[in-house]
């Protein structure tokens, strides 16, 4: 039971991670193996930014109730979102799409790796390469139950209640409003999207957005269970992509099972494998969801 | 005889750069009216719409709607302006339900050319009662119901049709082609393209034949559907005239 607990929690960041990475791999057709650096980008933006309001509106650093999360971090998550949807858009602008526009598909590839080395490294650089933590106070974990011993952090409450929220609101764009509808059709056919009045510079510029603002509360919500690292994005994009393929690249809604698929499958693993065959799950998740079904679970062959 | 709503102008347009597929076209489409395309593959039929949809770069000449040159715009900007692309397949968002597909649709244009979705749904009753199905369901009639309807939503000046009747069994493309001429009278320009020549032929106003990438003939397409030229281009890809 209590794998299941963390392997849900698990799934809520592999899930904001696998959106945002099933979309762009989806719209713009390319394994983008440098999605997991925006969770960095994020998680560290959130840091300095979090650090920035409490020194100076110290009213906003005490904590809420039993969370260690305070206000300063829920504001600097939501800049943090933007910073980092704005710092994909720069990303895609300097980097990809010069080189969709001059090179193939698999140069994205390529420059996609270069581009997480480059900013893993980055991230090293300014801050080091020790863990960081948004709060240094130990957080107890409330019991859910003794026997058998379920334990859960307030802040774990916290991390799936607002994943799911960042979730529920994705999906009310996507099923209910014309934009959503538009960035449903250049998923699917970009050229009739066209014809139908939809400018596709500025979808991608919407996707990259949506993904990189999913990507910074994702990274933000690693941090709050984890610790930040410079590395954490290498650690991420394996479990991330492992979401993504499972769920069907470019199902949203494939992005979000797979992510606690993967989640609940990497903690859950333990109890049958010693703990560091951990990481080889999302792999084996994949091989066995691609023998069933080739396009992953909600996925579609392309027209 | 009524203005032209399209003309192009020694056009000559392609996929790549330097390998033109249309050469040097011009060609007329006057307003109200079901302009015909016709002629066997590769002529460069469905490369004309797709130039003038612009989704095909344009290396010279130009294409004016209604005396304004619309030659490079993009293709959402033209789709923004009243004109209207149907494309032979893949023509609707099977992803979304029907009711999206024609909101997205509408949506293309200013608000005050959106037609009412109940004013669709009249027109197309099939497209009405699975409005909240995926359009994937559809069959292929349907479909091709569903991509006029999408066309129609933002009440466009002029249609491009490719070859709508397409892969239909014979009824469905029947009623798919009577359709386009009702719309003619409610004041819709039409530029058509068919492989189903003796069923266009007898719907359309004026008929272009075109061959290896030029214009080859044209005529009113009640005197052409008697000619027997048309019959010789097909049967044997003889070139004809001047070209």
């Amino acid at each position: 039971m209590q794998n299941l607990i963390d392997g849900i929690l698990t799934g809520s960041y592999i899930s904001l991670g696998a959106i945002g990475l099933t979309l762009v791999m989806h719209i713009l057709r390319f394994a983008n193996f440098s999605h997991a650096e925006l969770l960095s980008i994020g998680a560290y933006a959130a840091l300095v930014c979090d650090a920035l309001v409490s020194a100076l509106t110290p009213a906003f650093a005490a904590k809420l109730g039993p969370l260690s999360l305070t206000w300063s971090l829920i504001a600097a998550i939501v800049v943090s979102m933007i910073f980092t949807g704005l710092s994909a858009v720069v990303l895609d602008r300097l980097v990809f799409k010069r080189v969709r526009e001059k090179g193939a598909e698999l140069s994205m590839v390529f420059a996609s790796f270069g581009m997480a080395l480059v900013i893993r490294n980055v991230i090293g650089l300014i801050f080091g390469l020790s863990p960081e933590l948004y709060s240094k106070d130990i957080a107890f974990a409330v019991v859910l139950s003794r026997d058998p011993l379920l334990l859960v952090k307030p802040d774990q409450v916290f991390v799936l209640l607002a994943a799911l929220l960042l979730m529920l609101i994705l999906h009310l764009i996507l099923s209910r409003t014309t934009f959503g509808f538009s960035l449903r059709a250049v998923a699917e056919n970009p050229a009739l999207a066209q014809v139908n009045g939809v400018n596709l510079n500025r979808t991608i510029m919407a996707v990259w957005l949506i993904g990189g603002a999913l990507a910074a509360a994702a990274g933000v919500f690693y941090g709050l269970s984890h610790q930040i690292i410079p590395v954490m994005g290498r650690d991420l994009v394996l479990p991330i992509f492992a979401a993504t393929i499972v769920g069907g690249i470019g199902s949203v809604y494939g992005a979000v099972l797979g992510g606690f698929i993967v989640g609940i499958a990497a903690n859950m693993s333990v109890l049958v494998l010693p703990a560091g065959y951990t990481p080889s799950i999302p792999f084996l998740l994949i091989l066995a969801v691609l023998i069933m079904r080739p396009h992953g679970l909600f996925g579609e062959a392309r027209a | 005889m009524p203005d032209p709503i399209l003309t192009a102008e020694a056009v000559t347009a392609g996929y790549v750069p330097d390998l033109p597929i249309l050469k040097n076209v011009s060609l007329a489409a006057r307003a109200g009216q079901i302009t015909l395309i016709i002629g066997p593959n590769g002529a460069g039929k469905s490369t004309l719409i797709k130039a003038v949809a612009g989704l095909v770069h344009v290396n010279s000449g130009r294409i004016l709607v209604a005396g304004r040159e619309i030659t490079g715009q993009s293709a959402d900007r033209l789709a923004s302006n009243g004109i209207a692309y149907v494309p032979q397949n893949n023509n609707i968002f099977r992803s979304l339900t029907i009711e999206q597909n024609l909101t997205l649709a509408a949506r293309r244009a200013p608000a005050q050319t959106w037609v009412p979705l109940e004013s669709l749904y009249t027109q197309f009753p099939a497209l009405a009662d699975k409005r909240r199905d995926k359009a994937g369901t559809l069959s292929g009639g349907q479909r091709q119901f569903l991509a006029i309807a999408m066309a129609l939503a933002a009440a466009p000046r002029l249609i491009l049709m490719d070859e709508p009747s397409a892969g239909l069994s014979p009824k469905a493309a029947q009623e798919v082609l009577e359709h386009a001429r009702t719309l003619t009278e409610e004041g819709v320009s039409i530029l058509l393209v068919e492989q189903n020549v003796n069923q266009a032929m007898r719907l359309a106003d004026h008929c272009y034949i075109f061959a290896e990438g030029r214009n080859q003939l044209d005529g009113p397409a009640a005197e052409l559907l008697n000619d027997p030229v048309v019959g010789e281009i097909y049967l044997g890809g003889r070139r004809v005239g001047a070209a």
